[in-house]
C-alpha cells in the first residue's frame, strides 16, 4: 500500500497535477507518525509512510493547505473524507485546490492500548495477516490488530469514501451495525445520578490541554470563545467541576450537527476521556428526533441544528421522557 | 446568629429555589406583564431576563445561569407559528432540545430545564407555568450537579 | 544504611508513614495508565513507568487560588487563599521527575521567592524509585540522570526479588524511614547493586541511548534563525498537551474570576504553545505557530541553559513523546538541531 501511494504521489508531482503532497511522515519508532507536506520525490521516498498507525485525520490541515497557491494532493481515509466534505460544505476548504486520493483503511492501531496491556519498550511493529508483531526491548509480542484498534475503528461507521478524485485500494460500505451508539445507550439507561458520577469521574481528569479542540476538524473558529478575553469565558484550567463540564458541553455542542464522528478527540486525549460519547449523544439525538443524518455524507447539506420543521419537531419536553432520574 | 453559623440543615429548610426565566420580548414577557396587571401572583423567586427572541438564548446563557446560582432555568417564547421574527422559536426549540438532552446525559436532572410557549395574551398561563416549574424545582432541591462552588453565597 | 521490606507488606509501610504524613504514590487506573493518588488502605504502588501527569503538580499545581476580594461598602476585604502545606511524602516518583524539581527550584526559589512553592517543597519528602523497566521513550540519560541509581530525592528505592529496598540519601530521608518503625529490616547492598547493574544494561540498549543535547549556548541566534523551525512547527496543532504533561514547564497565568459576590484571583498553568500566550494590548508578537513552537524548545534547550550554567530544562521523561497528538516532540527537535533527521521508512512497511 505504502509503495503504491508513494509511486502515485511521485507521478502526480511529476506531471504537474499537484504541487504538494499531504501525507504521513515516519517517526523514530514504528508508531509515532506525524502529518507532513512533501514537495519532491526524494522526501517522499525518505519519509512518507502509510501503516496501521497513520491515524491522523488530514482534513483539518487542508483548511490551511488549500488556502495556499497551487494544488495539494491529500490522502484521505474513509473517515477523513466525511470531514473533508463537511469542511467543503462550510467553505473552509477550497475544493478546487485539493486532489483527493482515497486510501483504504481497515482500522488503525492504538499504541496506548498496546501499552495498557503491559507491552512496553516498543521498538518495531509489523502487521502479518491481521496480527501485530510487536518487537520490544523485552521480547516480541503478538497481538491481534482488532484487539488493539482505536475505539473509533472498532465502532467504524463507514468504510466508504464519500469523496475522492481517485482511489487506491478498495472502497468499502457504510457499516450498518457499527454498534457505535451502544455505550451512549448504556449511559442513557443509567439513572441520572449514575450518569453524573460517570461523567464526574471522566471529566475530572481533564487537564484542559485543548488537544481535543485543536485536533477536531469541525473546530475551526479563528478565536475560540474559551481563548477570547472579551468573551468573559476565557479559561485556562478548571478551578471548579463546573468549568470542566462547561468546556466539554460547549465543545461538543458547537460541533453538533457538523461532527462527522471521526473520533480524533478521544484519540488524542492524554487522559483517555471518552469525549466522542458526547458527540455521539448529539448524533444519536439528531437521528432519533429529526431523522437520520450523517454529517459530511454529501457536501452541501444543512446541519440538523438549523434544519427545523414547523410541525414535525418534538417539543423540548421530549428529553424528560427518557431515562430514570 | 449570623448566616455563617447556621447549620446546613437550617439552611436547607430555609432554601428557596432561584429560577431564571428567559422571556421573549414579544410574547412571554408580555404574558408576564399581563399576569402582573391582572394581579395574578407568580412566585417571587422567578427572575425574568428579557431577550429579543427565544432563539437569542445561547446555550452558554443557560449554563452560566446555573453557574451563577440558578436552580432551574426556563426559556419562554412565542407559540410555534407566532414568532415575531417568523422562525426564531423553531430554532430555539431544536437548540434547547439538544442542550437539555445533553445536560440530562451528563446527569443533570432533566426537570431543571424547560421550554414553554407563552403568548402575550396568556397571563394566566404564565402564572401556571411558573407555579408548576417552581414546584418541580422545589421538589428537586438545590442545584448541585451544575453548581460552581465559588458562586455560592457564604 | 539500606533497609528492605517485602513487597507484600507495602501497605504496612504506607500505613506507618501515613501516621504522620500524607502519602502520595502512583497507582494504576482503569484505562491502563497511572496517576499519583493519596494512599488509603489497599492502594497499591503502580509498576507503570510513569504517571500521565508529572510530579510537578505537588509543588506547582495546575490551578491555585491566591486571594479573594470582596467589597463591603467603602472597604475592600482581601482574604489570602493560599493554603499552608502539610507534611507529605511522594513515594515512587521516577528519577526524571525528581530531577525536574531542581529545574523548577531554580525558577521558583530564586529572588523573588515563590513562597507557596517553597512551603510545599519544604514539607515534602521524596522517595525516588529506580526504573526497573525503562522504555523506548526514555532519554533521561541524555541529561545525566541515572535511573539505575537515582541520586535525587530523600530516599532512593528499588523493587527487586520481591522486596522494596530503601536507602536514605538525606537527613530528611533518614527521619522518614526511622518513622516507618518496625516494618523495615536492614539489608546489605548486594541485591541493589545487582538490580542497578541489570538496569544499566537495559539503558545501554535504549533506542535513544545515544541522544545528546547540543550545547547551543554560543549559537543562540543561529538556532533561533534556523530555517528548520518552519517545517518542524508546520503541523503543530497548538494544543498544550506537551506543556501540561511536562515536568519542567513552568509558565503560568494569573486570572480573576467574578463570582458575583466578589473576585477570586487564581494562578494556573499556561502554555507558550497557545496563540494568546503573549497577547498584549497591541496584539501578539508571536504571530504564527512557528514562533510559539520555537519558543518552547528554545526555552528548554537554549535559553534555560544560558541562564543556568548549561543545565537543560528537560529531564527526558518521554511524556511529550507519548502524548503529542501528532507525535512532534523534543527528541525530534534535538535531532534536527544537531543536524540529524529521524530515520525514514523508504521501504514497504
Amino acid at each position: 500500500m505504502q509503495r503504491e501511494l508513494i509511486n502515485r504521489a511521485r507521478e502526480l508531482l511529476a506531471d504537474g497535477t499537484v504541487d504538494r503532497v499531504l501525507g504521513w511522515q515516519a517517526g523514530q519508532f514504528a508508531y509515532d507518525i506525524t502529518p507532513a507536506v512533501f514537495t519532491d520525490a526524494g522526501e517522499l521516498e525518505a519519509h512518507f509512510v502509510y501503516n496501521e498507525f497513520c491515524a491522523d485525520n488530514l482534513s483539518k490541515y487542508l483548511i490551511k493547505e488549500s488556502e495556499k497557491e497551487g494544488k495539494v494532493l491529500a490522502f484521505l481515509k474513509p473517515c477523513d473524507t466525511y470531514s473533508f466534505n463537511q469542511l467543503v460544505t462550510e467553505h473552509r476548504i477550497r475544493r478546487e485546490h485539493v486532489y483527493v486520493i482515497g486510501v483504504e483503511s481497515y482500522g488503525k492501531a492504538d499504541v496506548e492500548k498496546l501499552r495498557a496491556r503491559g507491552i512496553s519498550g516498543i521498538t518495531g511493529v509489523e502487521t502479518v495477516s491481521g496480527m501485530l508483531k510487536v518487537h520490544t526491548m523485552y521480547g516480541d509480542e503478538s497481538v491481534p490488530l482488532n484487539e488493539v484498534m482505536l475505539d473509533r475503528c472498532l465502532t467504524c461507521k463507514s468504510k466508504k469514501h464519500v469523496v475522492y478524485d481517485e482511489l487506491i485500494g478498495e472502497d468499502g460500505d457504510v457499516v450498518a451495525d457499527s454498534g457505535r451508539f451502544d455505550m451512549v445507550e448504556k449511559l442513557e439507561r443509567m439513572t441520572a445520578k449514575e450518569r453524573f458520577s460517570f461523567w464526574q469521574g471522566e471529566l475530572s481528569r481533564c487537564i484542559r490541554c485543548n488537544a481535543c479542540r485543536n485536533v477536531c476538524p469541525a473546530c475551526t473558529c479563528e478565536n475560540c470563545v474559551f481563548d477570547n478575553p472579551g468573551s468573559g469565558l476565557q479559561n485556562r484550567a478548571a478551578r471548579d467541576n463546573f468549568e470542566e463540564k462547561l468546556f466539554h458541553i460547549i465543545r461538543a455542542y458547537h460541533v453538533a450537527g457538523r461532527c462527522t464522528d471521526c473520533g480524533e478527540c478521544s484519540r488524542v486525549c492524554p487522559e483517555h476521556i471518552p469525549l466522542h460519547l458526547l458527540n455521539r449523544k448529539f448524533i444519536k439525538d439528531f437521528n432519533e428526533l429529526y431523522g437520520p443524518f450523517q454529517a459530511g455524507e454529501v457536501s452541501g447539506q444543512m446541519s440538523p441544528m438549523c434544519a427545523y420543521t414547523e410541525t414535525a419537531d418534538p417539543e423540548a419536553s421530549v428529553v424528560r421522557k427518557g431515562g430514570a432520574e | 446568629m449570623s448566616v455563617m453559623e447556621k447549620t446546613a440543615a437550617a439552611r436547607q429548610a430555609e432554601w428557596k429555589p432561584k429560577i431564571i426565566a428567559f422571556c421573549c420580548n414579544w410574547c412571554s414577557y408580555g404574558g408576564a406583564d399581563l399576569a402582573g396587571t391582572n394581579r395574578l401572583s407568580y412566585p417571587a423567586n422567578v427572575k425574568i431576563i428579557r431577550v429579543p427572541c427565544s432563539c437569542r438564548v445561547n446555550p452558554m446563557f443557560i449554563l452560566r445561569a446555573f453557574q451563577k446560582g440558578a436552580d432551574g432555568v426556563i426559556v419562554c417564547g412565542c407559540h410555534p407559528g407566532d414568532c415575531h421574527y417568523s422562525t426564531g422559536n423553531y430554532h430555539a426549540r431544536r437548540r434547547m432540545t439538544m442542550l437539555f438532552s445533553m445536560l440530562s446525559f451528563l446527569g443533570v436532572e432533566s426537570a431543571r430545564t424547560r421550554v414553554e410557549w407563552v403568548s402575550a395574551a396568556e397571563g394566566a398561563r404564565f402564572k401556571a407555568v411558573m407555579d408548576s416549574f417552581v414546584e418541580d424545582i422545589t421538589r428537586l432541591g438545590p442545584n448541585e450537579r451544575l453548581e460552581d462552588l465559588r458562586c455560592k453565597e457564604n | 544504611m539500606l533497609y528492605r521490606i517485602s513487597c507484600t507488606e507495602m501497605d504496612a509501610l504506607f500505613a506507618a508513614l501515613s501516621e504522620t504524613k500524607t502519602v502520595y504514590l502512583p497507582a494504576d487506573r482503569e484505562d491502563g495508565q497511572a496517576s499519583f493518588v493519596k494512599w488509603t488502605e489497599g492502594t497499591a504502588l503502580s509498576n507503570r513507568l510513569n504517571t500521565v501527569r508529572s510530579a510537578k503538580d505537588f509543588f506547582f499545581p495546575q490551578i491555585q487560588p491566591l486571594a479573594r476580594f470582596r467589597r463591603e461598602g467603602q472597604k475592600i476585604e482581601i482574604t489570602d487563599l493560599r493554603e499552608e502545606s502539610e507534611d507529605f511524602v511522594i513515594f515512587g516518583a521516577r528519577a526524571c521527575d525528581v530531577r525536574s524539581f531542581e529545574i523548577l527550584d531554580r525558577v521558583f526559589l530564586a529572588d523573588p521567592v515563590d513562597t507557596s512553592y517553597q512551603t510545599r517543597r519544604e514539607h515534602a519528602a521524596i522517595v525516588t524509585m529506580a526504573c526497573a523497566r525503562p522504555e523506548e521513550t526514555c532519554f533521561c540519560t541524555a541529561f545525566d540522570i541515572d535511573p539505575a541509581k537515582p541520586a535525587d530525592g530523600d530516599v532512593r528505592a528499588y523493587i527487586a526479588d520481591g522486596y522494596c529496598y530503601l536507602e536514605p540519601l538525606t537527613e530528611k530521608g533518614e527521619t522518614l524511614l526511622a518513622g516507618a518503625g518496625e516494618c523495615l529490616e536492614e539489608s546489605d547492598g548486594a541485591a541493589v547493586e545487582a538490580e542497578a547493574g541489570r538496569i544499566r544494561a537495559i539503558l545501554e540498549k535504549l533506542p535513544l541511548a545515544s541522544l545528546k543535547p547540543a550545547d547551543n549556548r554560543e549559537k543562540e541566534l543561529d538556532v533561533f534563525n534556523s530555517p528548520k523551525w518552519e517545517e518542524m512547527a508546520s503541523h503543530c496543532l497548538g494544543c498544550g498537551a506537551c506543556t501540561f504533561v511536562c515536568p519542567t514547564c513552568q509558565c503560568f497565568d494569573i486570572n480573576d474570576f467574578d463570582s458575583g459576590h466578589g473576585i477570586e484571583r487564581y494562578r494556573c498553568w499556561d502554555s507558550c504553545m497557545y496563540h494568546d500566550f503573549t497577547l498584549m494590548a497591541s496584539g501578539t508578537p508571536r504571530l504564527t505557530q512557528k514562533e510559539r513552537f520555537r519558543q518552547r524548545f528554545m526555552h528548554k534547550l537554549v535559553y534555560y541553559p544560558i541562564r543556568y550554567d548549561g543545565v537543560f530544562s528537560c529531564v527526558g521523561c518521554g511524556r511529550c513523546l507519548r502524548k503529542c497528538p501528532i507525535n512532534m516532540n523534543i527528541v525530534k527537535v534535538m535531532k534536527e538541531l544537531t543536524g540529524v533527521r529521524p530515520a525514514g521508512a523508504g521501504e514497504e512497511a
